[in-house]
């Protein structure tokens, strides 16, 4: 006879404890990696000799404290951030391929940034000189929120968010603000197209303290918020009803997800740029390993997403140096591969 | 108690529920029967909220559509006809996520009464989506009982609504899920269920209600509403009816005219 009482037989799959560990050592490896690698010189023996760089020259004090260590920040909140935001989005439209290009966040952070670029110099010298550098990151910004509100205010009638109709409005909001993006493109200068093509292919070269001030409380906020819509979008699989019969409020929980993905990927996009598939094949990775439960999801993918991106922002200053080549080639080189692997093998597993 | 007064449901301009009064007691089945397109589904997507609905409906004591869901989820379940399941979470975790919607949430062993209870045991760390479809609705079965695993609880009786419970049922399981209802009924809970099958309906529930176009029709015990004029009415066909001493009436379709309507 079964025994009927009792938890039940282990899991095939990995523990949450042991794959909290193993992302928690990767983030810090990699972070570790990130701060002793680069064109200064500045390397782990030198930062082991010294903690906190007590003992290190001035010009390696100022590498350490206001580059590297800055752009470890940047490259940990992005990538946490643009995985959390993936998993939600994913979780949200109950579909793997969801990503944060499908609530226009993406064309919208893009359309932003190109004004900027292309219209910038149109502004009177005075808020110019406000703004300043930051202008296209503000302009990204502003212009992958205002994407998502039009497209939460298009699909919601009466206190009812329709996702399939948030999906395919996203699409036509996409074609429409490429073709302004397009149309911006035909008119730019040379020196224009250069920084908007660099823009598109991402970077998290223009990491200042300044800059994370704006974007690190976004991000946090984005992450703390995540968390808490893990067991609504556990239901929310079993479609929408189901999740109302098991006390869910549905309309909540739709309506914080794509706030949080839109303050997240904003903020991410309007710093980096155009950084790609990190949303995408990181939940994605995760759910093979240890399955679907967002409770597990999102934080794990906050922990991997952002180790990936440290590493992939390492390759990105080593591989060229000491040149750098964009992030956003990175990811997409390493991530397309990656995610039809991922497709293929899970295909075959299934036999179809 | 679930009670309905007064119920109307207009979709666009169609009338799919006209003035429907009727009751529902803990301790009781109530089968929920009537030909496609009458107003059953209806019915219990206005007990549930899900549609706009004239009238009064009242699940112990509350206006349905005033309790936040979080307070209504631990009261009543619903078990749903089939609905997909997107990414990979087993049977298990789909299980859990009743019980812990419900008031069982600190006890894991009910995920594991409950899948064995609808015969599903040693099948919990299956992926819910590579299950066959009578798999998939005792799954859903499971977890709407792991959500009111105790018929009664501190605010009163528990309710189970099930649309077309043995819908893609084998026989056997058909029993055993009809037993099952029974069985929570028998303890104190209150079960309100779809059915299209008149014979299983007459079994194993205390009373029927027909539905005619929208309309009520008859309520009662299953000898009152299995009667050849009603059921000829209802569903366009003539019926030969027997009983069966220990279980009630039963019926066996005759004629259904050579055409659909």
């Amino acid at each position: 006879m079964l025994s009927l009482t009792g938890p039940f037989a282990a899991d095939r799959r990995p523990s949450r404890a042991t794959v909290s560990l193993v992302l928690t050592l990767f983030v810090l490896a990699a972070s570790l990696l990130s701060l002793t690698s680069g064109a200064a010189g500045l390397g782990l023996t030198d930062l082991l000799a010294a903690p906190f760089g007590k003992g290190l020259s001035a010009r390696d004090r100022v590498v350490l404290y206001d580059i590297r260590l800055p752009r470890l920040a940047l490259g940990l909140a992005v990538g946490a951030a643009l995985a959390v935001c993936g998993a939600l989005l994913q979780g949200l439209f109950r579909n793997p391929l969801a990503d944060p290009g499908i609530v226009g966040v993406s064309a919208g952070a893009g359309l932003g940034a190109v004004v900027a670029i292309v219209l910038g110099g149109l502004l009177p010298i005075g808020i110019a000189g406000l703004v300043g550098p930051s202008l296209v990151s503000l302009a990204a910004g502003f212009g992958g929120w205002i994407a998502t509100l039009i497209l939460y205010r298009i699909a919601t009638s009466g206190r009812r968010t329709d996702v399939a109709l948030m999906l395919l409005a996203g699409i036509a909001l996409s074609a429409l603000a490429g073709a302004a993006t397009g149309m911006l493109t035909y008119i730019a200068d040379d020196r224009q197209l250069r920084d908007l093509t660099f823009w598109s292919m991402g970077s998290l070269a223009g990491a200042t303290w300044t800059k994370l001030a704006v974007t690190l409380p976004l991000i946090g906020l984005a992450l703390a918020v995540a968390p808490r819509l893990a067991r609504g979008l556990n239901a929310l699989a079993l479609g929408e009803a189901q999740a109302a019969h098991m006390g869910v409020d549905v309309q909540r929980v739709k309506r914080l997800a794509v706030l949080c993905a839109a303050v997240g990927t904003g903020a991410a996009v309007a710093v980096s740029g155009g950084i790609g598939f990190v949303g995408l094949v990181v939940p994605h990775l995760l759910r093979q390993a240890q399955g679907p439960d967002h409770r597990r999801l999102i934080p794990h993918a906050a922990l991997l997403g952002a180790g990936l991106l440290v590493l992939a922002d390492v390759v990105s200053r080593t591989i060229v140096a000491p040149a750098e080549l964009p992030i956003g080639i990175l990811t997409a080189l390493f991530g397309a591969p990656v995610f039809l692997w991922m497709l293929l093998h899970n295909s075959l597993l299934r036999g179809r | 108690m679930l009670e309905i007064r007064n119920l109307s449901v207009r979709l666009g301009r169609r009338t799919v529920l006209e003035d429907v009064t009727l009751g529902a007691r803990p301790g009781e089945l109530l089968a929920i029967c009537g030909a496609n397109g009458a107003g059953k589904s209806t019915l219990l997507k206005a007990v549930l909220d899900e549609v706009p609905a004239q009238g009064t409906i009242r699940l112990n004591g509350h206006q349905v559509g005033q309790n936040r869901p979080e307070a209504l989820a631990p009261q009543r379940a619903v078990l749903p006809q089939d609905t997909d399941v997107a990414f990979s979470f087993t049977l298990a975790e789909v299980v859990g996520m009743g019980r812990e919607a419900g008031d069982f949430a600190a006890q894991p062993e009910v995920d594991r009464l409950a899948l064995a209870a609808v015969g599903l045991q040693g099948r919990e760390h299956d992926d819910f989506r590579t299950l066959s479809g009578g798999e998939r609705q005792r799954g859903h079965l499971a977890r709407a009982l792991a959500q009111v695993w105790e018929p009664v609880g501190p605010q009163g009786p528990r309710w189970l609504m099930l649309d077309e419970p043995v819908a893609s049922l084998d026989l056997g399981h058909q029993l055993k899920v009809m037993q099952l209802a029974r069985s929570f009924a028998d303890a104190g809970g209150g079960v309100v269920a779809i059915m299209h099958d008149l014979n299983l309906s007459a079994m194993f529930a205390d009373r029927m209600a027909l539905l005619i176009d929208g309309r009520l029709a008859a309520i009662g015990s299953p000898a009152e509403v299995m009667t050849g004029p009603l059921l000829e009415r209802a569903y366009g066909c003539t019926v030969a009816l027997d009983r069966v001493p220990a279980s009630g009436p039963w019926l066996l379709p005759q004629n259904c005219g050579g055409h659909l309507d």
